[in-house]
């Protein structure tokens, strides 16, 4: 008697990509703004970025109702730390508190994808990545979603070292400047969108750096 | 007496033999790898003259694009071209057959291709195969009793119609012929219908992208118009350019010679031829 599988998920993805990369003293948060199911488009313009804390945004693909209740959440919890704690949460301590809501759920997930992005408590840029669970690291960039695939080998070859062996290791902060790492993100969208069904219409970049938070759009391929 | 079966080689079609392991493995999750389908919306429309093919560009693997620019409007004979979706190997061999197959016939009969008789056996293929055999086509043409248009589904059936449209975005593309197909259009309004439609299916389908070609076939003779539109270019490419190491990193070299097993005594005759 093989055993009866469900005939209804409670999941759906709803496409998408992001990507965060870290700079020395700025950090680059983006995300397409395409929502689709299957093969058809839901929307071209749905925002998957959202602001968390003062220096602290989060990117999220994957199933825009969990990403939804997921944001609801912390934006609850960051309210009563700022009642209990009179200042807003910091970024590696927002990071602990998006692990732990996820895990909360460890054996019924958010179907979400996040990267958070933000200034430490020094002002230098830190990328945080996850998994569906809570599972996380501090890298100096990361990317998620359907194109991430795409992505992620090209910010490893542009950004990380060859070789752990030669020295000096760069994987962590990007060198680069502001402005390049904006155009590395535009770029790497631009080729996501050719390759990727679920990536396009308009790409979303939001810069946070000491002066604070700065938005910028993109057009993307809309087939 | 021996209790040999004799082996007698398989008659030809699809052998069902693996069916029962792939199941097994697939339960394991092992999953077979997948085929590559032209996600693909397909048009074709009668107009005062003839008729007119449309179709786009992508080719798909699962969510990856994997050819931007195919061509999905096959030719059949001079006067007959059809268009294909579904998996991508299956309409090319199977326009590819019956495209011979006519070409044999216009030698043997010593006439112009009809363009039922290219329906014809394109359906009694199709169901030959019970529609393992996954192409879904719209063949159009103009030939001696006029022009003609039709579409054949996987399984062997087919339609006769005045306009018609396949593929994951035939619901886009139809939708706009509904709202705007009359009959006795001209050559111009036909085309703009027609890319009307693809476009339809290209921005609102993701199993459709890239350029719309079109196909427009008369009395006179056909006009293949590849990339007829191309509506989606690169939309950002970086002014400074990137660069990528021309190899990987050298850490370490280090070099042994190999010592020699074999001993060469000097002398000896060449082998003979």
């Amino acid at each position: 008697m093989t055993k009866q599988q469900a005939n209804w998920s409670p999941y759906d993805n709803n496409g998408g990509s992001c990507v965060a990369i870290a700079g020395a003293d700025y950090c680059v948060i983006a995300a397409d703004t395409r929502m689709s199911t299957g093969y058809n488009i839901l929307t071209r313009e749905y925002s998957k970025i959202c602001k968390l804390a003062d220096k602290c945004v989060m990117a999220s693909s994957g199933f825009q109702a969990d990403v939804k209740a997921l944001q609801k959440q912390l934006a609850a919890r960051h309210l009563i730390y700022q009642h209990q704690h009179n200042k807003q949460m910091s970024c590696p301590a927002m990071a602990q508190l998006l692990s732990n809501t996820l895990y909360y759920k460890r054996f019924f997930p958010y179907y979400s994808f996040n990267v958070l992005g933000g200034l430490d408590n020094e002002g230098k840029g830190c990328v945080f990545t996850y998994d569906a669970v809570g599972s996380y690291e501090k890298v100096g960039y990361s990317s998620q979603g359907y194109g991430s695939t795409l992505i992620m080998p090209f910010l490893d070859n542009q950004l990380k070292s060859p070789s752990p062996l030669l020295l000096p290791v760069q994987d962590a902060v990007t060198p680069l400047v502001e402005a390049e790492a904006v155009d590395l993100v535009k770029t790497v969208f631009a080729s996501a969108s050719e390759r990727d069904i679920y990536t396009g219409d308009k790409l979303e970049i939001v810069v946070v750096n000491a002066a604070g938070i700065r938005r910028e759009y993109m057009e993307l391929r809309k087939d | 007496m021996s209790n040999s079966v004799i082996e007698v080689p398989p008659k030809g079609g699809f052998s069902f033999d693996l069916c029962k392991r792939n199941e097994l493995l697939a339960k394991k999750g092992v999953n077979p790898p997948s085929f590559r389908k032209t996600g693909t919306t397909i048009v074709g429309l009668i107009f005062q003259d003839g008729v007119i093919l449309g179709a786009d560009t992508r080719a798909t693997e699962g969510p990856i694009v994997c050819d931007k620019n195919c061509e999905k409007i096959h030719y059949m004979a001079p006067n007959i071209y059809c268009c294909g979706a579904g998996t991508a190997a299956d309409t090319e061999a199977v326009t590819d057959m019956v495209s011979s197959q006519l070409q044999l016939h216009r030698y043997h009969t010593g006439r112009e291709s009809r363009v039922v008789t290219a329906l014809t056996l394109l359906k009694r293929h199709l169901f030959n195969y019970q529609g393992y055999v996954s192409a879904a086509l719209v063949l159009g043409g103009v030939d001696v009793s006029g022009p003609h248009l039709h579409t054949i589904y996987p399984h062997g059936s087919t339609d006769t119609l005045p306009f018609a449209t396949m593929g994951s975005g035939s619901l886009a593309a139809m939708a706009v012929f509904e709202s705007k197909y009359k009959e006795g259009l001209t050559r111009n309004e036909g085309i703009e219908l027609v890319t009307e439609a693809i476009c339809s299916g290209i921005f609102n389908d993701l199993g459709s992208g890239s350029n719309v070609d079109v196909c427009v076939i008369t009395k006179g003779g056909k006009e293949y118009l590849r990339n007829h539109l191309q509506p989606n270019p690169r939309t950002y490419t970086s002014s400074k350019g990137y660069s990528f190491p021309k190899k990987t990193e050298v850490l370490l070299t280090k070099i042994i010679p190999l010592k020699e097993k074999v001993e060469i005594i000097g002398g000896g005759d060449a082998m003979e031829e």
